[in-house]
């Protein structure tokens, strides 16, 4: 049996460790596009602190870990999925042929659709290779400017006032993460970072980035005041300054929609991240990722799709979506692998959305159906000045979603009670009451 | 044969002298703020329940971690948290469903029960047998799998 | 060591906080809690002080034990000079948050002046910090407790306050602390009221640590858990029955003070007992008694947790009332039934309930409404002044609707609240007041514990039980039996008690861990905790260094030899019944031999060896 993975994030790597368990003897090889051994983007923010080097990113700590288990790392990029002949093609002209697949191509940082995108002094933050570009580029007393203030921006806000930089947030939404936390919550975590001397502009769009060019005195033009006896009779010749070109001063112009324009070293793009759907674009089923059944099979019998580039089922809705978060992309890779290799009873019942955020020391949480539902009911408490918030969201007596802010103790509890859909009867009006005491529900609920 | 902790809140007066003997294995203080095993009071029904992690066989916070820093005891079947490996991303403190790893703000790392290496110390300082430590079979841990097995989204093959 | 070497002092009066080392010559001598907190306080406060006024201080203070592993290390004492008795003040308390207090780094908090308008203290590690508490005021400790919680949106916050009663100026108030733990005597609560105080909350997350000897602790303190396991009464009576294992043994030997201490028996005392507590009700097969429950670190887990019958006359319309909360103790179980006579166990939970609710001492306040009724029987005290309540002795209706009113100060709740000296003073009755220096007597006729009677005389507190609890000699023979008729012996077994008692007190631990423990045990655990050498005889020293401190603070205050003394009834009146019949309290056979030992001179003042022997300042 010849099985091939596509990407090396989380998805990817417990597929290939699932699969290497249930098939000892299965030629299994794992493809990756970067020169790194797998590594895990969820700990990026903390290389960029210092808190670990660049091994402590990687995925599997262990020396040689993939050749023990002897699954083949193949560092290329594919350019071409062949689905009647079950091959790939590579960058290196080759071609590997397949019995299974498994797409966990993860996804890709977008960029707005605006002027200036492609200079040099805009950089994404989503690979190591873009970290270090950041380390490089945020030194101590820079200008930044953060564009995007979602969960991957506000995950590295406190890298960068580590670093020592000035940095403005611009966001185009009218609140901090706003896929992940409501109003209430992403203003609170707005005024965090205020406090914490970072300049936040909400609602506000950037319109392009410029490089900021000046006319720079040439070299030949500015003698040399020596103090001699004829720097005193004759005035030096002044530069021409209209006939020379200006040059790039370093500094880039950020263009902004209502406020003045920005003059800044560097800009870091984190406005959002799509999934890397390019391989199978117009050969398999696809929406906004690759649609893929309760097997995390594709509309091709033997390809899979797991993880961000996977269109899987979601828990609270029902529905299929991207969720691109790392417990989701874990729970593909093993459910996939499984699937490949002829399990049964292993069906994606729906994993649910659910993140946690340090935002530069406040923590904030979501599960589910934060957001709420139609004829649910929610309970709210909020305390502005110590930046504590909890949301819940209930439908019947058992809840669904919820948010909560400078909260670190027992927040699991939350995933928990929602996906074990846990009949809250008399707390759940204890609940609505004290949403704090989210731990005693579970406990007199589950517990004899 | 596997031993695990076995609570019985009713026997549970409230004292926390488990949460300082867990605290203090962790960090030579008595914390209850940062014990590993937390008791919750519930007034109203005249009620103490201790409570920590389970070590359950889903090991969600294992799973979920994405630098392999938690692993499991061979000789105790704990999950435990390798401290050079955390990097403080808390991922495994929502996966958990039980809500039993908890970030730990002033060391900038998750915390979790890690069974003392095989001798609890919150069952050793319980003065009412309310938190004891034995073999797996008898603690209803089979009770604890099929709650867990309602949210289990993987390996039933 | 065990410290943490640092307190707050808090100026209601300007609203500021300041931060200071703790006096470490001091904390030597004086060791922690009741020691360090009245040397503190002795320090800084004229003994003349209005107790009620902005001068007068409020200490609350831990222990080096306090938040350790030590068994029952949970202790916290609130040090403060006595609007009932004029003397000192010290009330001590378990519950929760003694350790909290020490978690977030302090050992003490002074409290000074007054706030102009109601705060409460914020507490939280480092950051303190005095905040508005007008939407407090008025309300109960419990509604308080709940607004604090919801908050700061912590259910590990812990928190102290004052309810109705306090702010209404009742003599008696209690600082109750976690529902329904209380430093309960003296009326510190009605201190912490006058300044504008309604609550104290902290959230402590530093951990305790500064052991001297760690490894040495924590074996010794493992070793002195299990001799509390192993003890009868440690070890099982006190988890079953809690205090409350008293009530029939003291109405046995006839010295359960019935009808404000008439009598020396009680018929109804089964009732009301322990024993009772465990005996399932009619309505609904559930016993008074939910579970025992322990304080913080407590291994003993003397607490009651109890409901109340919902059917019964007091909450059958009142549902807020039909959860579990603080059931029974000993004192409040007699103070409540036997000395007014009424022995429906529903309606003692009830009024128990109240007194935590809104913070009263139940002893005072027990004892208080039995002088009423016995007034009422007289005649003296009329349904007029009650608002038409027949307060008669045994009635559970009047018992249950005058403590509705002490509790927020209403009606004839205000003379109730002035305690029983003051009322049977303005009633024209003063011999009827069953007070030493005007605090209530506890559970335990001297008639009948002839030691108790010369432990309440001397008490500087004013009468009071837990100074030196020769019951336990007396009547259980720990460390050794005594008589408890007898006379000779005790002013030696009562200065034993009230030193250890002391030193107890001093060191964050209860003093119910004496039933099992002795100097000999808790020294150890001391000395291994503590920097300097913390040895039995020197532990025994601390306690004298207090108790003459203590005393002599009270005479500097005004009190003299004469207030060491007991009501006429107790010296003229022999007991009515059973083993004491005929007897009378003989405190004159036993105080100048008390005061001798005492190193005092027979008008009761300390002498300068004394004074030079505990190194006291002049």
């Amino acid at each position: 049996m010849k099985h091939i993975i596509i990407g090396t994030g989380p998805a990817g790597v417990v597929a290939a460790e699932t699969l290497r368990k249930r098939q000892p003897e299965a030629d299994i090889t794992l493809i990756g596009g970067e020169p790194e051994p797998p590594y895990s983007r969820m700990a990026i923010p903390y290389y960029l602190i210092g808190k670990v080097g660049e091994d402590g990113t990687h995925l599997r700590p262990a020396a040689q870990h993939f050749d023990h288990l002897k699954i083949h790392l193949l560092r290329q990029h594919v350019t071409r999925l062949d689905v009647a002949t079950k091959t790939l093609s590579l960058d290196n002209q080759q071609s590997l042929s397949f019995d299974k697949l498994l797409l966990a191509t993860g996804s890709y940082p977008t960029r707005p659709p605006i002027p200036g995108m492609d200079l040099a002094g805009v950089v994404n933050c989503w690979t190591l290779a873009d970290a270090r570009k950041i380390a490089a580029g945020a030194n101590k007393g820079d200008e930044v400017v953060l564009m995007g203030a979602g969960f991957i921006g506000c995950i590295i806000l406190e890298a960068l006032a580590l670093r020592g930089v000035k940095l403005t947030v611009v966001e185009m939404e009218d609140r901090m993460v706003p896929r992940m936390m409501d109003e209430k919550s992403g203003t609170l975590l707005k005024k965090w970072c205020e406090a914490k001397g970072v300049r936040v502009l909400t609602s506000t769009r950037v319109k392009g980035v410029s490089e900021e060019k000046i006319f720079a005195a040439p070299a030949n033009s500015a003698p040399a005041s020596s103090g001699g006896f004829f720097s005193r009779l004759f005035k030096p010749k002044p530069a021409v300054m209209a006939e020379a070109a200006p040059t790039p001063s370093g500094k880039l112009i950020v263009e902004l929609d209502g406020q003045a324009p920005l003059k800044v070293d560097l800009v870091i793009c984190a406005t959002g991240v799509r999934p890397n759907i390019d391989l199978a674009k117009g050969i398999l089923e696809t929406k906004h990722g690759i649609l893929v059944n309760e097997r995390l099979q594709t509309s091709a019998a033997d390809i899979y799709a797991a993880g961000d580039v996977a269109e899987g089922k979601d828990f609270s809705t029902g529905k299929y979506s991207v969720q691109a978060i790392q417990p989701t992309a874990v729970d593909h890779g093993a459910l996939a692998a499984i699937n490949m290799t002829g399990g049964h009873n292993a069906l994606n019942r729906g994993t649910i959305n659910m993140n946690v955020l340090d935002t530069m020391g406040l923590i904030s949480s979501s599960f589910g159906l934060w957001q709420g539902i139609d004829g649910g009911e929610s309970a709210t408490l909020e305390d502005l000045n110590r930046y504590k918030y909890i949301n819940l969201q209930f439908q019947d007596d058992y809840l669904v979603g919820a948010n909560t802010l400078g909260m670190t103790q027992h927040i699991g509890v939350l995933r928990g009670l929602i996906q074990s859909r846990t009949r809250l009867g008399a707390w759940k009006q204890k609940l609505m009451h004290d949403p704090t005491r989210i731990m005693e529900a579970y406990l007199a609920r589950n517990t004899g | 044969m596997l031993k695990s902790l076995y609570i019985n809140p009713e026997k549970c007066t409230g004292c926390l002298q488990c949460e300082m003997a867990c605290s203090y294995e962790l960090e030579q203080v008595f914390n209850p703020a940062h014990s590993r095993i937390k008791v919750f009071t519930f007034h109203d029904a005249g009620r103490f329940v201790p409570y920590t992690c389970t070590q359950c066989d889903e090991a969600w916070c294992l799973k979920a971690c994405p630098v392999e820093a938690i692993v499991i005891n061979a000789a105790t079947g704990a999950k435990e948290i390798l401290n050079d490996r955390c990097v403080g991303c808390k991922v495994c403190t929502i996966s958990c469903p039980f809500g039993t790893v908890n970030y730990n703000s002033a060391s900038g790392k998750v915390i979790k029960c890690d069974l003392c290496g095989g001798n609890p110390q919150c069952a050793s300082a319980c003065p009412t047998g309310a938190i004891t430590y034995i073999d797996s079979d008898a603690t209803g841990l089979e009770r604890m799998r099929n709650w867990a097995e309602k949210i289990n989204t993987q390996y039933a093959a | 060591m065990a410290w943490t070497r640092k307190f707050l002092r808090v100026n209601l009066t300007d609203g500021t906080i300041k931060t200071e080392a703790l006096n470490m010559d001091w904390a030597r001598e004086y060791l922690g809690q009741r020691g360090l907190a009245t040397r503190y306080f002795v320090a800084e406060v004229d003994p003349k002080v209005d107790a009620l006024g902005p001068d007068n201080k409020l200490i609350m203070t831990t222990g080096p034990l306090t938040g350790t592993m030590a068994s029952t290390g949970g202790r916290y004492s609130v040090v403060t000079k006595s609007p009932l008795t004029g003397a000192i003040a010290c009330s001590n308390s378990g519950g929760f948050i003694g350790a909290e207090m020490k978690n977030a780094g302090w050992d003490m908090i002074i409290f000074e002046g007054k706030a102009p308008s109601p705060v409460y203290l914020y507490v939280e590690n480092d950051h303190a910090e005095l905040v508005p508490a007008d939407d407090l005021w008025g309300k109960s400790v419990w509604a308080t407790d709940e607004l604090l919680h919801q908050k700061y949106q912590d259910p590990q916050l812990r928190i102290c306050c004052v309810g109705r009663s306090a702010e209404a100026g009742c003599l008696y108030s209690a600082i109750v602390n976690d529902l329904h733990r209380a430093a309960g005597r003296s009326g510190v609560g009605t201190v912490m009221a006058s300044k504008n105080l309604k609550a104290v909350a902290v959230r402590g997350t530093k951990g305790v640590g500064n052991i001297k000897d760690p490894i040495r602790f924590m074996k010794t303190v493992a070793e002195q858990k299990k001799v509390l396991a192993d003890n009868a009464v440690t070890g099982a009576g006190l988890p079953k029955y809690g205090t409350q294992v008293l009530m029939n043994v003291i109405n046995e030997m006839g010295a359960l003070p019935t009808r404000n201490m008439r009598e020396v028996k009680f018929e109804g005392a089964h009732a009301v007992s322990g024993e009772a507590m465990h005996e399932p009700r009619k309505s609904d097969g559930k016993p008074n008694l939910t579970r025992n429950a322990g304080c913080f670190g407590c291994t003993i887990a003397c607490g009651r947790i109890s409901t109340i019958d919902r059917g019964h006359f007091s909450v059958e319309t009142k549902p807020e009332y039909w959860g579990n909360s603080g059931g029974l103790e000993y004192e409040a179980a007699w103070a409540l039934g036997p000395d007014t006579g009424v022995d429906d166990l529903n309606a003692l939970t009830y009024v128990n309930f109240l007194c935590n609710e809104d913070g009263m001492d139940p002893i005072s306040y027990g004892a208080t409404v039995a002088a009423a009724m016995e007034l009422y029987e007289m005649g003296v005290i009329t349904q007029e002044d009650t608002g038409g309540i027949e307060l008669k002795f045994g009635s559970a209706q009047a018992l249950v609707a005058v403590t509705e009113l002490t509790a927020k100060g209403e009606g004839f709740g205000k003379i109730l609240g002035l305690g029983s000296k003051r009322m049977c003073e303005k009633y024209g009755h003063p011999e009827l007041s069953m007070t030493v220096k005007g605090q209530e007597f506890p559970a335990y006729d001297p008639r009948g514990i002839q030691g108790m009677g010369l432990t309440y005389a001397t008490s500087n507190r004013g009468a009071c039980h837990l100074r030196s609890y020769t019951v336990s000699s007396e009547v259980l023979g720990i460390p050794f039996k005594t008589d408890p008729l007898a006379t000779e012996g005790k002013p030696e077994l009562v200065i034993a008690f009230q030193d250890a008692t002391a030193a107890v007190d001093s060191s964050g631990l209860c003093i119910f861990t004496t039933f099992a423990w002795s100097l000999e045990n808790i020294a150890p655990q001391i000395d291994a905790a503590c920097e300097g050498d913390w040895s039995v005889e020197k532990c025994a020293e601390l306690g004298a260094r207090v108790w003459n401190l203590e005393r002599d603070f009270n005479m500097r205050a005004g009190l003299t030899s004469a207030d060491d003394t007991l009501p006429p009834r107790l010296l003229k009146d022999g007991a009515n019944t059973g083993p004491a019949q005929g007897k009378v309290a003989g405190l004159a056979e036993m105080l100048p031999k008390y005061y001798e030992l005492r190193g005092w001179t027979t008008e009761g003042q300390l002498t300068p060896e004394t004074r030079a022997r505990y190194g006291l300042p002049s």
